[in-house]
């Protein structure tokens, strides 16, 4: 199919007396070589384009400002998630009750996974809205990662915000009393799942 | 009266052309590579919806590895000069300041620097260094650290990128936070993979709606 003509032009007559030697074909298929050409683009091109990592922003509150000059959060439209062991994940809704009543549980996703909790909250947060120009003000997530949680937990919390367009959001420290809360329902979802 | 007989024309293609051109673009592509260097920390991001490119040059880079070690990394070796001269002025480690310009990245606390910078660049692994300490309160590190790297960027563009892996725990990742905040710092970048906004979530309908993604 594909050769490389290499024979040389025209048939020249060799002289008297040179033996004819028996003529060997210099020609080489190429085909393969195409093939594996093109197998090696297809890897350099894919491997020159995944490599891009990306960078997610995240801006800090100033611990320095003064307490009567940080947004308070209202009651009704606060939604507070805290990140434990082994990807649990917990949340209650306004203040934690002194019995902790509220605090429920959530999973990354699946069922009751975070994002419904989010979603769900956000459109109680739309249905008693005063102000119709923007009705997601009172709207503020708190998240408080446990010292048991890991890095991917807290960034696919923070993703979860930029996926479902959060725009009040704030990384806490965790209370001690949470902590424990958490600590505790950890605990007993491992002793459950045994 | 037989038909007149068409010339049989060849099917071979002369693929001399095409082969030129496929081994062209090969050694565009080969060129244009740019392989990882093999990294002394090993890291697995995890990954985020936003589509913003990392920064490539003039970062600073923290990474946190899976037991929450953490090292740093200035790309400017302008700036690593600055900062190790300052260090050696305020702390008076006595560092060696050719050593610390070439060390691509800093995982040791400050009384092990020495040592530390002493050791070959193909012999500095992640998994056997002890890293910057940085989760105890009382003695971060790497508050000093950006202390000075913010004095020596002052008034230049500074990009503040911090790569974690998924198993680094929390504590490690606050004493970073702790750190920034400490010396002001509130703008900072997370190093991630890309990934592409679940199906059918409201971030999703934006961007199919052609908004663009605001961070």
């Amino acid at each position: 199919m594909a050769e490389l003509d290499t024979s040389g032009g025209g048939h020249k007559k060799k002289g008297p007396g040179v033996k004819k030697g028996k003529k060997l074909s210099t020609r080489v298929d190429l085909t393969p070589m195409v093939d594996l050409g093109f197998l090696l683009i297809t890897f350099f091109i894919f491997t020159t384009t995944m490599s891009q990592p990306t960078a997610m922003k995240l801006l800090l509150p100033d611990d320095k400002a003064k307490p009567e000059e940080q947004n308070k959060a209202k009651e009704s439209g606060a939604l507070t998630i805290l990140m434990g062991n082994d990807n649990h994940i917990y949340y209650y809704e306004g203040q934690l009750k002194v019995d902790a009543s509220n605090f429920l549980s959530a999973s990354y996703n699946g069922e009751n996974s975070i994002r419904d909790v989010i979603l769900k909250k956000k459109a109680y947060v739309r249905s008693i809205a005063q102000d119709p120009n923007d009705p997601e003000h009172d709207l503020v997530i708190v998240i408080k990662p446990s010292s048991t949680c890991t890095y991917k937990n807290v960034i696919d919390i923070l993703d979860e915000m930029s996926i479902n367009v959060v725009k009040k959001y704030a990384l806490v420290d965790i209370f001690d009393i949470e902590e424990q809360l958490v600590k505790k329902s950890d605990e007993n979802s491992k002793s459950s799942s045994n | 009266m037989g038909r007149a007989k068409l010339p049989r024309k060849s099917t071979t293609i002369d693929m001399t052309a095409m082969c030129d051109v496929a081994f062209l673009l090969l050694s565009f592509f080969i060129l244009t590579t740019k392989f990882k260097p093999s990294e002394a920390i090993a890291v697995t991001t995890p990954s985020s919806v936003s589509s913003k490119v990392a920064p490539s040059k003039d970062f600073v880079l923290i990474t946190i590895d899976k037991d929450g070690k953490v090292f740093l990394t200035i790309d400017d070796k302008q700036k690593r000069e600055t900062i190790v001269n300052s260090l050696n002025a305020t702390k008076n480690l006595g560092l060696d300041v050719a050593a610390f310009k070439s060390a691509n990245f800093i995982g040791a606390p400050f009384s092990g620097l020495a040592s530390f910078l002493a050791i070959t660049e193909e012999n500095r692994k992640g998994n056997q260094l002890p890293g910057i300490p940085c989760k105890d309160s009382t003695n971060n590190e790497l508050i000093t650290w950006m202390q000075v790297i913010n004095d020596a960027y002052a008034g230049t563009k500074m990009d503040l990128l911090l790569k974690g892996d998924n198993l680094a725990k929390y504590p490690a990742f606050k004493g970073v936070l702790t750190a920034f905040k400490k010396n002001n710092i509130q703008k900072f970048q997370m190093v991630t993979n890309p990934e592409n906004a679940p199906a059918g979530s409201e971030l999703y309908k934006k961007s199919m709606a052609g908004e663009k993604q605001e961070n």
